[in-house]
């Protein structure tokens, strides 16, 4: 299976690690896995700001860099949202590019979603190198993809060494929105400060989070404030286990 | 003279020209408006413990009754919310049609129908009722109606006298204060409180205990009940095939106010219609799982006109009023779907906003993510300029909404509005642009990505890999949370070290 990897501008510059690790994770799988270099940003703070023309010029260079792949996959709910609920709107009804986009809509998945409903993987034998207690966030865009706990969760329970312990609140949105946290200061603060009183209520190791923008908004707010756990993309999970198993 | 059919649009399915902006909605306010200034109230809001520990226990835990109940009473949850989706939209398409067969069947019944364009013709028609029935006491089971026109006012300062009946609205009004979400009016009181205001309301010594306090107000209201001339509730749904109302209470108040009085005066928003009385299941199946987690509302009340021959309950006189206050114009706008609204308050529930900030930050009688979209939409968005932007966009509303609102995509576009009324700032509109341009050419993406990590690792305020301070207008967030350095090296540069060292 040939996949390219959309790692996300987020992604690209403050969790490099969050991608190769999702690279090692697609590899393990069966996966040959090619990064399109041309790649920058899918157009989603433009959008939700009220700047549908500026994202649509993104959307369009998105099209063409994945033109030629068979499936694209990224480790962002949110970027894999913009793409799927998103771009729909932005090309509707558009002869020349809503064909396009539509093939581009259909072939983009968000890795835990890719894990579970096309490499239907299976993760038994895969063991994390210590014991640890790990929770999971809902991240909100999650919704967007129409994909609810269960998936994360079922990997989780299944990963050797890992003890899952329910978030209260899982699926309260972490107070990022992007622009919201500059903008509506108090408000994010309130939101994000009541995650990590949940988080640290778990008294896990490792709160699973699997976005660029929640993770930097949760951890930001776990450095500044104080916190048991730490935020990580499951990937980065996955990766340490299959590094685990190779030794 | 009130509005009659033949001056709404013929908006069935409006399309291109015949589209209003959310510019071009009315200006006049056609919601009351007690907090103008969102931000200053949110500083305080977002920072008050109690109002947030009041929040958990009560619609936090009902938006996880809510989500399981859904999941498990129903066996299509998700299917059924997109039928109520289709049945509201179907009716908002064809809603001078059915308004005018509701109009015809209200009558066939008995009843009175009438049509008020505005706040100030509703109250009219209402004081006008009652005088002519000589109604010296009105009692009220809730209307989110009534608080947009503000009714109470205009029939005690025409000497009426009125009393709400729902528990929260009673002690609202007897406090002088506004209701706080859409079903829960007194979310945002703590029991002191209440013991506060009717310690002195009924002249009594001061309880905060809620079984002795709901106990005075219970014997109160008997009384009232008793007396009243004249019932004003409000309308769930309106069944045009049959011309009947719906009310739906806890309390069952709804159905005191509306059968014990001579007279009965339903206020209802023109989009409260359902097409048949077979459509009716749909919706109660949902009203009481969105709203509360609870599978009915204790009392659904059907009303089809007032007492016939022969019976021996019922009120002598039925009308209904009908109100526009702007909602015609929204029906002709992008906006439109917001018309499906029942007034359950889910998204308020689902709201992290909501949550943090409470009903009266919103500074109208409608809060949470669907105030947020329709205080704009009745107003003028130029007077609301934050509601709109006030959102993580996390979804959680549209999750919510028994009739599949798409409430994230509407605050987008009002958030694009926002220019058309002058509410960007020219550099906002320019940064983005700027951004843009920068994110076309994998050169200048390159170059701005280490112009970055320079600034963030080398000039920018930090400890221990994280900056503490940010510059400009991204110093919002370093004032409540750190921001993570860029590590040394990007994603592209180390895929290419391993691309070169695998070869």
């Amino acid at each position: 299976m040939n996949v390219s990897l959309f790692v996300t501008c987020l992604g690209d510059l403050f969790s490099p690690d969050v991608g190769i690790a999702t690279v090692k994770v697609l590899e393990h799988f069966g996966c040959t896995v090619d990064f399109p270099d041309d790649q920058t940003c899918c157009g989603q703070p433009q959008y939700n700001n009220g700047y549908p023309g500026e994202a649509r010029t993104l959307a369009e260079r998105m099209i063409r860099v994945f033109k030629n792949s068979q499936y694209v996959v990224t480790p962002s709910g949110s970027c894999c949202a913009m793409v799927r609920e998103h771009y729909p709107v932005l090309f509707k009804d558009d002869k020349q590019w809503e064909n396009d986009a539509l093939e581009f809509v259909a072939k983009t998945y968000e890795l835990v979603e890719f894990l579970t409903k096309v490499l239907k993987a299976d993760i038994t034998g895969l063991a994390l190198p210590k014991p640890m207690a790990v929770t999971y966030h809902f991240t909100c865009h999650t919704r967007g993809l129409h994909m609810n706990e269960s998936p994360a969760i079922n990997i989780l329970k299944n990963l050797g060494n890992a003890t899952f312990v329910p978030l209260d609140k899982f699926d309260q949105c972490c107070g990022f929105g992007g622009t919201f946290a500059i903008k509506y200061t108090d408000i994010s603060a309130a939101i994000v400060k009541d995650k990590v009183t949940c988080g640290n209520a778990t008294h896990a190791d490792v709160m699973i989070v699997n976005d660029a923008g929640c993770a930097m908004n949760i951890g930001g707010a776990c450095h500044r404030y104080g916190a048991q756990f730490k935020p990580q993309h499951l990937a980065q999970l996955l990766a340490a286990a299959i590094d685990n198993k190779q030794h | 003279m009130p509005t009659t059919l033949d001056n709404l649009p013929p908006s069935a399915g409006a399309t291109g020209s015949d589209k209003v902006h959310a510019a071009d909605l009315p200006r006049g306010m056609a919601l009351p408006v007690f907090n103008p200034d969102f931000k200053a109230a949110a500083h305080l809001s977002s920072a008050d413990d109690l109002l947030h520990a009041a929040h958990e226990n009560s619609i936090v835990k009902k938006w996880y009754d809510r989500r399981n109940l859904l999941a498990t009473d129903l066996p299509d949850g998700d299917g059924l919310r997109a039928l109520a989706g289709n049945i509201k939209a179907h009716t908002l398409d064809h809603l001078d049609y059915y308004l005018e067969q509701f109009e015809a069947n209200v009558i066939k019944n008995g009843g009175h129908v009438h049509f008020a364009s505005n706040a100030e013709e509703a109250n009219q028609l209402v004081v006008q009722i009652a005088k002519q029935t000589n109604s010296k006491l009105v009692v009220k089971s809730k209307s989110m109606v009534s608080e947009e026109t503000e009714l109470n006012h205009a029939l005690i300062a025409a000497g009426i006298e009125t009393v709400e009946t729902d528990l929260g609205e009673l002690i609202v009004q007897v406090a002088n204060d506004h209701p706080s979400h859409l079903v829960y009016p007194i979310i945002h009181m703590r029991a002191k409180q209440i013991g506060e205001v009717f310690a002195k309301f009924f002249k009594v010594p001061f309880t905060d205990d809620p079984q002795v306090l709901a106990e005075m107000a219970r014997v109160y209201l008997r009384e009232r009940f008793n007396t009243a001339d004249m019932g004003v509730s409000g309308v769930n749904f309106g069944v045009a095939e049959t011309g009947s109302i719906v009310i739906c209470t806890n309390e069952g108040n709804g159905r005191m106010c509306t059968s014990r009085m001579r007279v009965h005066v339903a206020l209802m928003g023109m989009e409260k219609l359902i097409p048949r009385f077979q459509d009716l299941p749909v919706f109660l199946k949902l009203l009481a799982r969105s709203a509360a987690g609870q599978p009915l509302t204790q009392y659904s009340n059907i009303i089809t006109g007032p007492k016939r021959a022969g019976e021996f309950d019922g009120p002598e006189e039925f009308h209904v009023v009908i109100m526009d206050n702007g909602r015609s114009r929204i029906l002709a706008s992008d906006y439109r779907d917001t018309l499906r609204c029942i007034r359950c308050g889910a998204c308020l529930n689902a709201c992290p906003i909501y949550r943090k900030v409470g009903g009266h930050t919103y500074g109208s009688i409608y809060p949470g993510p669907i105030g947020a979209l329709i205080t704009p939409l009745f107003n003028g968005l130029e007077h609301h300029e934050h509601l709109p932007q006030a959102t993580s966009l996390c979804g959680a509303c549209y999750e919510a909404c028994p009739v599949k609102i798409n409430i994230p995509e509407m605050l987008i576009a009002m958030k694009g509005d926002l220019k058309l009324v002058g509410k960007v700032p020219w550099y906002e509109k320019w940064v983005f642009r700027m951004w843009t341009i920068g994110l076309k050419s994998k050169f200048a993406y390159v170059l701005g990505q280490k112009m970055q990590r320079f600034a963030m690792r080398h000039l920018f305020k930090s400890k221990d890999g994280w900056v503490t301070k940010l510059p400009g207008p991204a110093k919002g967030w370093t004032e409540v949370r750190d921001f993570p350095q860029p590590p040394k090296k990007s994603f592209r540069e180390l895929w290419k070290e391993r691309r070169q060292n695998s070869v």
